[in-house]
């Protein structure tokens, strides 16, 4: 191979059946080296990583959503199609195309690589899960199907360290490959193919028809209409307690270590705007969202096991008939349940809905689902203003928090309720939802999942949490107070006069103007309503109260029918920017993203508002 | 030999895929050529494996060594065969 040809990195997309390992096998080719998305999720955008071959050339590697056949049912096998048949405006067709088969699978996966094979394009089918094939007695006669299909064949084991091997050996033999036929351009039906299937199948693998891929003993327990529901109601609530207990300790060390920093930072320097900058601004605002940082982890750890295992598909299964009663259906229930990580992935994953009014609906309940960036403001709230009682063998904080999750999935039904009413035309559409064999999660796509969470948040608190924060510390501290005025400074600032203003619009759901401040920068991004309030009573506190932490300030200072209205307001909180603009983006209208700020808010004033007078009643 | 449909299939039984054709309910098109590319192609074996919550739907159904969970309305839109 020439230098020149070194040099050029090549181009490879994978392209399988959902549920084959292809991501496995992409996380095993490119680790460390993946660019890492926006927002984490099931795969329905094109993923990039690059690797290495031993002769020292990159490969540019396409991680690329499973598709059943190159007729797109879904948003994001359109992706799929569009990217191997090079129709992606400004990006040409990839050099090559690795069909990944799942090996204990064959009848159904051989035909997606008969259709691939059409396109005409170079070509190497990469048979996964050999290992688990093999161990189970099935043999596939790998030289004798690359001969009849024309082809490079590898076997690859995408959980095993090295079994990626055999596919890098033959990507460095690409240019030897053989010339593709001629392109088809008639689309076949994949009944034409099917004949095709078991000759191939009867010649390289005659056990392949016979091979027993499911553990039906497994399912008898877990899609059990009684037993199976109590495992999912008890998986969900096991989350939801994990993220409250598992994370304290981690999470208290954060905290120490961002109070040692300010303390020392404040005996470092001489008082200044520098120094506020930084201890009332950086290390109260961002340093106080970064403490949510373990919980956040926790929350995507369970939901990468559910999913890597296989389960979620049943736990969609045994919700179809209760979430089509509300007009869902059955498919909403993964993208709902991304919805607690970020309502964002959640919405991207909505693609893999095909009916578009069953998209919707799903969309717009999306952000009712508690995302991540609430966990701070309810972890806040709840640790102040409910005691760490036992109740039974539960914690009665962990509790709360599930009531919560509890509330705004409850609130999401009967919002897909009322929608269901306004629809027009059949709402009952057909589901075709795939149920994979069961599969133990593997370790490294975990670490490379929640790698990616981690630097998704990081960069969150490192950018816009970071620049948010400075911009509230600067319009929190000046212009500064007249001499001799009397009450805190803060109240003359810009931020002061703001929160003053909306206060009357608040005032009636019970918040004060400190809180009314941290509203507006949680626009942006939720968490940073903790950091907001974590630099407004950091600025408007006297020097001993700079030493009390905003735990004390508000358990001190704001009543429990204020706190109870705050948590109220979060289940609907319409506040994020970002929501509603790939709300924008995904249905390609600005009536939805309106009509959904516009219910959040409507509904999230309503709670507050019950939840405060109802709190006062009681409590006065 | 009746022709039945696969939404009527008994639990545990196997039977034999004979067509797919848009059922009493008008099926889409896009719906009837997907049931083809998941698999449900004449002379393929189908086992109704299990129903969801209620006993009614969905269903799972096993087609060669993949399982499906479809609703009614496509599960009476394939064609089978008892042996």
């Amino acid at each position: 191979m020439t230098i020149e040809a070194l040099a050029t990195p090549l181009r490879i997309a994978l392209v399988g059946n959902p549920n084959c390992g292809k991501t496995a096998l992409f996380n095993l080719l490119t680790g460390a080296r993946q660019k890492v998305a926006n927002y984490a999720g099931v795969t329905v955008e094109r993923k990039v990583g690059t690797t290495k071959l031993p002769n020292g050339r990159t490969v540019s590697i396409i991680d690329l959503p499973g598709a059943y056949s190159l007729t797109p049912a879904t948003p994001d096998e359109q992706v799929t199609r569009d990217m191997v048949m090079g129709l992606r405006a400004g990006e040409a067709a990839p050099d090559a195309i690795v069909a990944v088969v799942d090996a204990t699978n064959l009848p159904m996966n051989l035909r997606l690589v008969l259709e691939l094979k059409r396109l005409g394009r170079p070509m190497i089918v990469s048979i996964n899960m050999m290992d688990v094939a093999r161990k189970r007695g099935l043999s596939i006669d790998v030289a004798r199907l690359s001969a009849e299909l024309g082809m490079p064949v590898v076997e690859t084991v995408a959980v095993q360290s090295h079994g990626h091997a055999a596919l890098l050996a033959q990507l460095e033999r690409q240019a030897s490959w053989p010339v593709p036929s001629q392109q088809v351009s008639q689309p076949s039906s994949h009944a034409e193919l099917q004949p095709e299937v078991r000759r191939l199948l009867a010649l390289a693998a005659p056990g392949a028809r016979e091979f027993k891929r499911f553990n039906h003993r497994i399912d008898a327990v877990v899609m059990h209409p009684v037993w199976g529901l109590m495992l999912l109601a008890a998986l969900l609530f096991l989350m939801f307690q994990a993220v409250f207990s598992w994370a304290s300790v981690p999470m208290d060390a954060i905290e120490a270590t961002m109070h040692a920093l300010g303390k020392w930072v404040t005996t470092q320097m001489a008082d200044g705007p520098l120094r506020s900058l930084l201890v009332d601004g950086v290390i109260a605002g961002a340093g106080g969202v970064l403490v949510f940082l373990p919980q956040i982890l926790i929350l995507f750890l369970f939901i990468l096991i559910l999913e890597d295992s296989g389960y979620l598909p049943r736990a969609a299964f045994l919700l179809d008939t209760l979430m089509g009663k509300v007009g869902l259906s059955g498919r909403a229930f993964i993208p709902l349940l991304s919805s607690f990580a970020c309502a964002i992935p959640g919405i991207m994953a909505a693609r893999t809905i095909p009916h578009w009014r069953d998209r919707l609906a799903t969309i717009m309940i999306a952000p009712l689902m508690t995302c991540s960036a609430r966990l701070p403001v309810y972890a806040l709230l709840i640790s102040v203003f409910v005691p760490a009682r036992d109740v039974g063998w539960f914690n009665l904080q962990g509790l709360t928090l599930f009531g919560l999750y509890v509330a705004g999935v409850l609130s999401a039904m009967a919002v897909a309720w009322v929608l269901k009413h306004f629809r027009s035309g059949a709402n009952y559409q057909p589901l075709m939802l795939e149920l994979p064999p069961y599969r133990w999660p593997n370790l490294r796509n975990l670490a490379i999942g929640l790698r990616e969470r981690a630097a998704i948040f990081l960069r969150r608190v490192g950018g816009i949490i970071f620049a948010l924060t400075v911009l509230l510390w600067f319009l929190s501290s000046y212009p500064a107070a007249p001499e001799g005025a009397p009450g805190s400074p803060i109240q003359y600032s810009f931020a002061g006069q703001l929160g003053k203003a909306l206060e009357t619009v608040f005032a009636p759901i019970g918040f004060n103007w400190q809180i009314s401040i941290a509203l507006v920068p949680g626009l942006a991004a939720r968490e940073v309503a903790v950091g907001a309030l974590g630099t407004v009573y950091a600025l408007s506190g006297s020097e001993d109260e700079v030493a009390r932490s905003l735990h004390q300030v508000i358990g001190q200072t704001w009543s429990l029918a204020t706190a109870y209205a705050l948590i109220a307001w979060f289940v609907f909180a319409p506040q994020c920017l970002a929501t509603l603009a790939v709300v924008r983006r995904e249905t390609n209208s600005w009536r939805y993203p309106v009509l959904m700020a516009g219910y959040l808010f409507a509904l999230a004033y309503a709670a507050a508002w019950v939840t405060f007078h109802v709190t006062t009643w009681l409590t006065g | 030999m009746p022709s039945r449909r696969l939404s009527d299939l008994p639990h545990g039984a196997v039977a034999t895929v004979l067509a797919v054709t848009a059922g009493d309910h008008g099926a889409e098109p896009s719906t009837l050529n997907r049931l083809g590319e998941l698999g449900f192609l004449p002379g393929e074996q189908v086992q109704v494996l299990r129903r969801g919550p209620g006993g009614r739907e969905p269903i799972a159904v096993q087609i060669g060594e993949t399982l499906f969970a479809l609703r009614l309305i496509e599960a009476q839109c394939v064609e089978i065969s008892l042996p």
